[in-house]
Order: structure tokens, then C-alpha cells, then sequence
């Protein structure tokens, strides 16, 4: 690897600090598991590491009456781990136990995945799912975005070069609703999605229509993608094949991926519609207190 | 040569000190500053498992981790695994079930395992593929290997009676 300095950063305000005074030759390191792969290939380039595991709100894992609030340094793993989040966050379960293996699973994290801005990362189709804020810091104070705004290209994000995402939150999730997260590889384990999707739903009392979905997919555009019509086009509906289908065919629309080793566009665009199909069909079900 | 650092941590249960760049991976400092050449170097970028150790417990890819982020840190590796020169069960399960041909892999397998026998002690096989599916092996095919944690497992529980 080139030769950098590293610095354990003790809060946020030395952490943005060091990132205004080295003007966008510093780099936030969280658990390494993109970044240290990408310095040592030679994709990326840095002056300063600047290691965020020892700043407080970046560990805090929180679940209270408001919601759920992920700090920027929390493990994968130590999201699996906390069986309290089960209940209401499944799909941040479904993404967290399978972004790697275990050992990658035990230094990768959530707001990692997150300011990577891969088109095929794990966690970032269910955040969107879940409506999910990301809380940014910068030398003047914080400021709150949707995480569908945040990635803007391949490896690129909405954050300026003094910016650090300090937590990721999302609201306690209301009665009868779910959502389920689901990807495609041709193995089991330990590959790069092919297509994910993740759809959240929120239902009538009696299960019968949907007053509200959110449906995001990834690895079919140059940035994760939040299909707001296909959530949209189930509001008012019944929850019925027909309806699900409908929403489907918009997110399988609304993709634009291309061909490459992992697959062609019309296999890609198949896979969206059946993975819509899917997580929508899943997300019904948690929403109902069904297993899936 | 950016400013090289002074890291105290603890291996094995051994205080231990040395001094590395910060662009040294853990498993640069294990074999060519320590000297402990258990963890092997398979892939360096976090896909095979080769290098696993346990860092506060947890089991990570020693490749994708900084010898700096060791500071303060209880750090596990193969090499204590054997106490006082007595393999531990996984060894020589692993030993009997021929879990293994160049061995390259080896060293990965079993702190993957050992460290998933510590959480689910009699797990099913599907779970034992699941948890070792970060760590690649190129000749013994995983059979074996998946028997030899079994193997382990049944011993271990045999012992607790
Ligand atoms: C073997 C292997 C398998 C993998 N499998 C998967 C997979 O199945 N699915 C998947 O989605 N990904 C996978 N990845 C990629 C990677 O593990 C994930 O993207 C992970 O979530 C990244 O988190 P991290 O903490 O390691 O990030 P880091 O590598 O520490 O950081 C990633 C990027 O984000 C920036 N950054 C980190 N934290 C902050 C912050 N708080 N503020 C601002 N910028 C920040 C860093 O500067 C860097 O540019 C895999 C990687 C490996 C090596
Ligand atoms: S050498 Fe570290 S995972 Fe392969
Ligand atoms: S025994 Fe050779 S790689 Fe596994």
C-alpha cells in the first residue's frame, strides 16, 4: 500500500477539522473493508487516515420509542448480533448478515456501505426502504439528508471533503408494516449483487390494501436506485398478485443496468421484477406477524 | 516514510509491542514484524479467510485491518490455539478427518471455527457453511472440513459431560 499517516480521530470535531485542513486528501476509515482494499489496489489514494471508531456517536447503536439510529461505525455483525432489532428492522438483518462473510461481517459497517457509494451495496436498497435519514457533520454543524440523496455516482457521495456521516436513523415503523431485503448471486454466499431489491410496506389494519410502500434496488443503475412511482402505485391498493405485479413491471421499467460478467440487461431487468415480486410478497407477510 | 507508530496490544494473552507504518496490514506486522507466520496470506483483499485472527474477540480478516488499529487490542492467532504443545480438539479433528492438503487454508479454518463453536457449539451443517463461507480452500474440497468441525463439536460436547 502507498504510504499515508493515521490518525485515531477522539470526536467529531477534531475529525472534521483534520478532513478541512487536508482538503479532500483525508479519508474516513471505518472498518477498512472497502477502503484499505481500494488504497492497496491503487484505486484511491490518501495523505491521512483518519480513524472514526473511537468517536462516541459513531458507535452508538440505539432502538427507542423514536426509532432505530445506527452510528456510522457500527458493525454489520454487531447489527446481527442485537436480537432486539429483529422485531421491527428485519431487512437491516436481511442486509447486515449477508454483506460478505463473518469476518467481513465483523469490521464492515452500515454508514461504510453506505459512503462507498457502490451501485451494488447491500445495505444502502433497504435504508432507502426504510426512508432512513443520514445525519452529516460538517465544521458548521449537522445537517440531515434521505439516503437516496446521498450517492450520486460509482464510489461518489453527496458528503463534501470536510463532511463525516456521523449516524444513520429511521422511525419507529408503524403498525402493520414490513420489509424484507433480497439479492441475487449466482452463489450462495460472498458475491457482488447481480440485482438486490428492498421494498417496505405498510398496510391496513386488516392486511387487506396497502396504504403506503417504498421500493429501492441496486447493481441496475450507476447509483442505488429509489423506484418512488412503484412504491407509489401501490398506495390505496389491494395487496393482491395483480397490484404487486403492477409494481413490478414499474420498478423493472424504472432499471437501467447494463451487461457485464455478472449478468445481461434483460436477465438484470428480469430479476428486478422478480425480486419486486418477492420482497413485496415477504414484506406483506412481516407485516402481518408472518414468519418469512 | 511517513512516521512510523509504537502499538501495545496484547497476542495470545501476551503483552506485546512494536513498531509499524501505518500502510502495514495486521497480518504484515503478524509474519514480518512479529514473526508469527500462522496466518498466511491467501488473496490480501478480504476474500479467503487465510489471514482470520480474532481482534477483541472478533473474527476478522487480519489482511484488511491496519497493525495501527491494534493498539489497546487483544489479538488472537493460530498460534495460541495448541496449549502447552496439546492440539486443540479442532485440530486434531481436522488431523483425523484429513481436513486439509497444503494447509495454506488451514490456519483460517480453524480460527474460523473455533470461534464459531464458541457461539453455537453443536451447530448443523448448514450452519458450519454459512459462518466458514468467508474462508476459501483450494484442494481438500469443504466435505472434509465441514466433518472435521462436526467432529470437533461432538468431541467438545463429549468432554463437557
Ligand atoms: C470480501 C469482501 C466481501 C464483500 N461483500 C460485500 C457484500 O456482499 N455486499 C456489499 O454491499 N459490500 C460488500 N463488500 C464491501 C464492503 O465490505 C462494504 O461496502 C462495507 O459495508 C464497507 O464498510 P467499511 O466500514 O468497511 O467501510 P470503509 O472501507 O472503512 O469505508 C468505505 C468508504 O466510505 C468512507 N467512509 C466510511 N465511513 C465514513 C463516514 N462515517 N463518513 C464519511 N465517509 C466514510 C471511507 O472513507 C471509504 O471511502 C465486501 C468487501 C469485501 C472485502
Ligand atoms: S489474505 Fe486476508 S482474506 Fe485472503
Ligand atoms: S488445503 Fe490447500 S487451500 Fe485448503
Amino acid at each position: 500500500m502507498h504510504e499515508f499517516d493515521y490518525v485515531v480521530a477522539e470526536n467529531l470535531t477534531e475529525a472534521t477539522k483534520l478532513l478541512s485542513d487536508h482538503k479532500g486528501s483525508a479519508r474516513i476509515l471505518a472498518g477498512g473493508t472497502d477502503l484499505l482494499v481500494i488504497m492497496r489496489n491503487g484505486r484511491r489514494q490518501a495523505k491521512l487516515v483518519i480513524d472514526a471508531k473511537k468517536i462516541p456517536e459513531l458507535t452508538d447503536l440505539s432502538l427507542n420509542d423514536e426509532g432505530l439510529s445506527i452510528g456510522a461505525a457500527v458493525t454489520c455483525r454487531q447489527i446481527w448480533e442485537n436480537t432486539e432489532l429483529a422485531g421491527d428492522y428485519p431487512a437491516i438483518i436481511d442486509s447486515a448478515s449477508l454483506i460478505g462473510g463473518i469476518q467481513v461481517q465483523g469490521r464492515a459497517t452500515i454508514g461504510g456501505n453506505l459512503c462507498n457509494a457502490a451501485p451494488s451495496a447491500d445495505a444502502i436498497p433497504t435504508l432507502i426502504a426504510y426512508g432512513a435519514i443520514a445525519h452529516i457533520q460538517n465544521s458548521d454543524g449537522q445537517r440531515q439528508v434521505p439516503v437516496e440523496e446521498i450517492c450520486q455516482a460509482p464510489g461518489q457521495t453527496s458528503l463534501s471533503e470536510d463532511e463525516i456521516l456521523v449516524k444513520l436513523t429511521i422511525a419507529k415503523p408503524v403498525a402493520h408494516s414490513g420489509a424484507k431485503f433480497l439479492r441475487f448471486i449466482p452463489r450462495n454466499e460472498m458475491d457482488i449483487a447481480v440485482v438486490n431489491v428492498a421494498s417496505m410496506v405498510e398496510l391496513d389494519s386488516e392486511g387487506k390494501s396497502f396504504l403506503k410502500a417504498r421500493i429501492a434496488m441496486g447493481s441496475v443503475a450507476p447509483t442505488p436506485l429509489f423506484v418512488k412511482a412503484a412504491g407509489d402505485s401501490l398506495a390505496g391498493k389491494e395487496v393482491n398478485d395483480e397490484s404487486i405485479k403492477a409494481a413490478a413491471l414499474i420498478a423493472r421499467e424504472a432499471a437501467t443496468p447494463i451487461t457485464d460478467m455478472r449478468g445481461t440487461i434483460e436477465h438484470r431487468k428480469q430479476l428486478v421484477e422478480v425480486l419486486t415480486v418477492r420482497t413485496l410478497n415477504a414484506a406483506v407477510a412481516r407485516a402481518k406477524g408472518e414468519q418469512s | 516514510m511517513s512516521k512510523r507508530h509504537h502499538v501495545t496490544t496484547t497476542i495470545n494473552g501476551e503483552e506485546s509491542d512494536f513498531l509499524c507504518e501505518p500502510r502495514q496490514s495486521l497480518l504484515e506486522v503478524l509474519r514480518d514484524v512479529l514473526k508469527l507466520t500462522g496466518a498466511k496470506e491467501g488473496c490480501n483483499d478480504g476474500n479467503c479467510g487465510a489471514c482470520s485472527v480474532l481482534v477483541d474477540g472478533v473474527l476478522v480478516d487480519s489482511c484488511c485491518v491496519l497493525g495501527v488499529e491494534a493498539e489497546g487490542k487483544q489479538i488472537d492467532t493460530i498460534e495460541g490455539m495448541a496449549v502447552n504443545g496439546e492440539l486443540h480438539p479442532l485440530q486434531k479433528a481436522f488431523l483425523e478427518e484429513t481436513g486439509m492438503q497444503c494447509g495454506i487454508c488451514t490456519p483460517g479454518f480453524l480460527m474460523s471455527s473455533k470461534a464459531l463453536l464458541e457461539k453455537n457449539p453443536q451447530p448443523d451443517e448448514a450452519e458450519i457453511r454459512h459462518w466458514l463461507a468467508g474462508n476459501l480452500c483450494r484442494c481438500t474440497g469443504y466435505d472434509k472440513i465441514i466433518r472435521a468441525v462436526q467432529r470437533a463439536a461432538n468431541e467438545m460436547a463429549g468432554e463437557k459431560v
